[in-house]
């Protein structure tokens, strides 16, 4: 066994003969048994990350190895010890669940008897029993994902690449399958999960990689990273912009973090909130300013984003609709 | 975990690409047979052709030395399965689409197994048709006199010829942003090699100019051959003219697509 499951080094990857730099020198290491996150916003490079590892597409440069092979060089060996799921949910919608699996099954040239039981048995263990002989077509989103889930899964790969798996899903969906992929993991399958939401980085992974632009801007365990970044973040709504523009500057000594106004709402990032809370009520008051509002909230990826480049994770655009179709996937939007 | 069968399974390289082309031929032909409105398209047109040529325009048009309808139905059939090739390039530019095909590269499978199952899939449906239209033609008063075995050979020279086409529709389907575009472009392509052809009527009766390319093009070597083989009447060197365009294509299309695919996706 590999030191890593995932390993990759110096991946370089451009679109658009070379204008767009969807990954930009990314090196990762993915150790076994655990869920490894990749967080970041639409188009920081994700997915363009997931379609090297699982050979989709190859790097402009660099070279990765997955359970120890090289995906450039003997990708076959990769793909037997793979399972790709994700936003996408790609299951072929004229086939019902279990033909779905089936054909995945066999197309991994699994033995026949073998295939057929165990997509009942996965079909039982991700609840679609039920709807496995219905068209796919006539399945809800957190089914289908659930379904793509489970189509990954037929081979027993050891190695994992989910892609935004919960994007888009419903609270309880979100739930069930983050439950699935922890008890994946228990069975030591190693996950690596590209996410956009700190909570699902937080709560599943053990060590995260925050990508940017194509760049890694911060690595660590979750709890590194949260004590790099803050605690809390205290938001403070004001009667007026130009009362929150008074304030910030009295409130500037609480956090050693920039603060972010938008509109007449000031958000900083505290590392004791109820303490700093009540500072900083004391010093909007004897200023004599009006605040309207007041929240404590957990950060979230927005937060990160800004206390790490100073900039809030925008949405590089582009993924709209029709640039999610295939030319738009081809795109840097990744 | 209860206990499963054993999950290894050892064969050759090329049973496996065998196993895997027919894996992917099944998955397209079960999702064929779920979209019924395709399945009535795909033979109603062909029908309604027939009805048009027969008893529409079928009591102007005078083919020297043959009953009309005689004339007519071998083209028709020639015709159907030609446009029954063009679902090869909808198909594969819907499994592009909506992002399958990346999918399926993402597993330890044949990687020609998805072209290779698609035009499998599509020979099958054609085949299909064949028999349906075959039908119509006899109830309508098409008299094949050429006996079976001549029959037969007539249906595989068709099935052939549209089999190499799609390898090109392949290519189409591919390149194509998506499968409307990929509808769109294959009618201008084949427009001119169904109609300036000897399906309906014969190349002697078209304009000077317009013959040379009538006579020699594929489609109308067929149409020629397919009808002699049907009617047991003379059709020269056709038959070896049609397969030679058949193969010819074939080699040409074939590498075109298999390439289109190593590109997209």
């Amino acid at each position: 066994m590999p030191e890593y499951a995932v390993e990759a080094l110096n991946i370089v990857r451009t679109f658009a003969g070379g204008g767009v730099r969807a990954l930009d020198d990314v090196t990762l290491h993915v150790p076994s048994g655990q869920v490894f996150g990749l967080l970041g916003p639409n188009g920081s490079g994700k997915t363009t990350m997931v379609r090297i590892l699982s050979t989709i597409l190859s790097p402009t440069s660099g070279s990765a190895t997955v359970a120890g092979f090289d995906v450039s060089k003997q990708p076959n060996q990769v793909r037997r010890r793979i399972g790709l799921a994700g936003q996408n949910a790609t299951v072929d919608e004229n086939l019902t669940g279990f033909e779905n699996l089936r054909m995945v099954g066999l197309l991994n040239h699994l033995n026949k008897a073998y295939v057929v039981a165990k997509a009942h048995q996965l079909l039982d263990d991700f609840g679609l029993a039920d709807a496995s002989n219905r068209i796919t077509k006539t399945y809800s989103g957190g089914m289908r994902r659930r379904l793509d889930l489970a189509a990954a899964l037929v081979a027993d790969p050891p190695i994992l690449f989910l892609d935004e798996p919960t994007t888009g899903l419903d609270p309880q969906s979100r739930q069930d399958l983050w439950a699935i992929i922890e008890r994946l993991v228990e069975g030591g399958t190693t996950v690596l999960l590209t996410t956009q939401y700190l909570d699902e980085a937080d709560r599943l992974a053990k060590q995260l990689v925050v990508l940017d632009h194509g760049k890694i801007i911060a690595q660590g365990t979750s709890q590194e990273l949260k004590e790099q970044m803050g605690a809390t973040v205290l938001a403070l709504s004001f009667a007026s912009t130009d009362d929150a523009l008074r304030a910030q500057p009295l409130l500037a000594p609480l956090s050693d973090k920039p603060a972010n106004l938008e509109g007449s709402v000031l958000e900083m990032t505290v590392d004791n909130g109820p303490s700093v809370t009540a500072d900083a009520l004391r010093r909007i008051d004897s200023a004599g300013i009006t605040l309207t509002g007041l929240a404590l909230r957990e950060p979230s990826l927005d937060d990160v984003f800004l206390n790490l480049t100073g900039h809030k994770a925008e949405d590089l655009g582009a993924e709209t609709p029709a640039a999610k179709g295939r030319r738009g996937r081809r795109g840097a939007n990744a | 975990m209860s206990a499963l069968p054993s999950a290894a399974s050892k064969h050759s390289a090329l049973r496996w690409a065998f196993s895997d082309v027919l894996t992917m031929a099944r998955r397209n032909l079960l999702a064929l047979f779920r979209i019924p409105v395709a399945i009535v398209f795909m033979i109603i047109q062909p029908i309604m052709f027939v009805l048009l040529f027969r008893y529409v325009f079928g009591g102007i048009i005078k083919i020297p030395g043959f009953d009309y309808v005689n004339y007519l139905i071998p083209g028709i059939l020639v015709q159907t399965t030609m446009f029954g090739s063009v679902g090869t390039a909808i198909g594969l530019a819907e499994d592009l689409q909506k992002g399958l095909i990346e999918r399926f590269r993402a597993l330890p499978m044949a990687r020609l197994a998805v072209l290779a199952g698609r035009t499998v899939s599509d020979l099958f449906r054609n085949l299909l048709v064949l028999v349906i239209i075959t039908g119509v033609g006899l109830l309508v008063g098409f008299r094949p006199t050429g006996g079976v075995i001549a029959y037969i050979q007539a249906c595989l020279l068709m099935l052939l010829f549209a089999y190499c086409l799609s390898w090109g529709f392949a290519f189409v389907g591919l390149a194509a942003p998506n499968s409307e575009a990929a509808q769109a472009i294959t009618f201008p392509l084949i427009f001119p090699l169904a109609f300036a052809s000897a399906i309906f009527v014969t190349v002697s009766s078209m304009p000077g100019w317009l013959q040379p390319f009538a006579n020699n093009q594929p489609v109308s070597q067929t149409a020629i051959a397919v009808r002699g083989l049907m009617l047991g009447t003379p059709h020269g060197q056709s038959t070896w003219i049609a397969l030679a365009w058949a193969f010819g294509s074939l080699l040409v299309l074939a590498p075109l697509a298999v390439n289109k695919y190593r590109k997209v996706a």
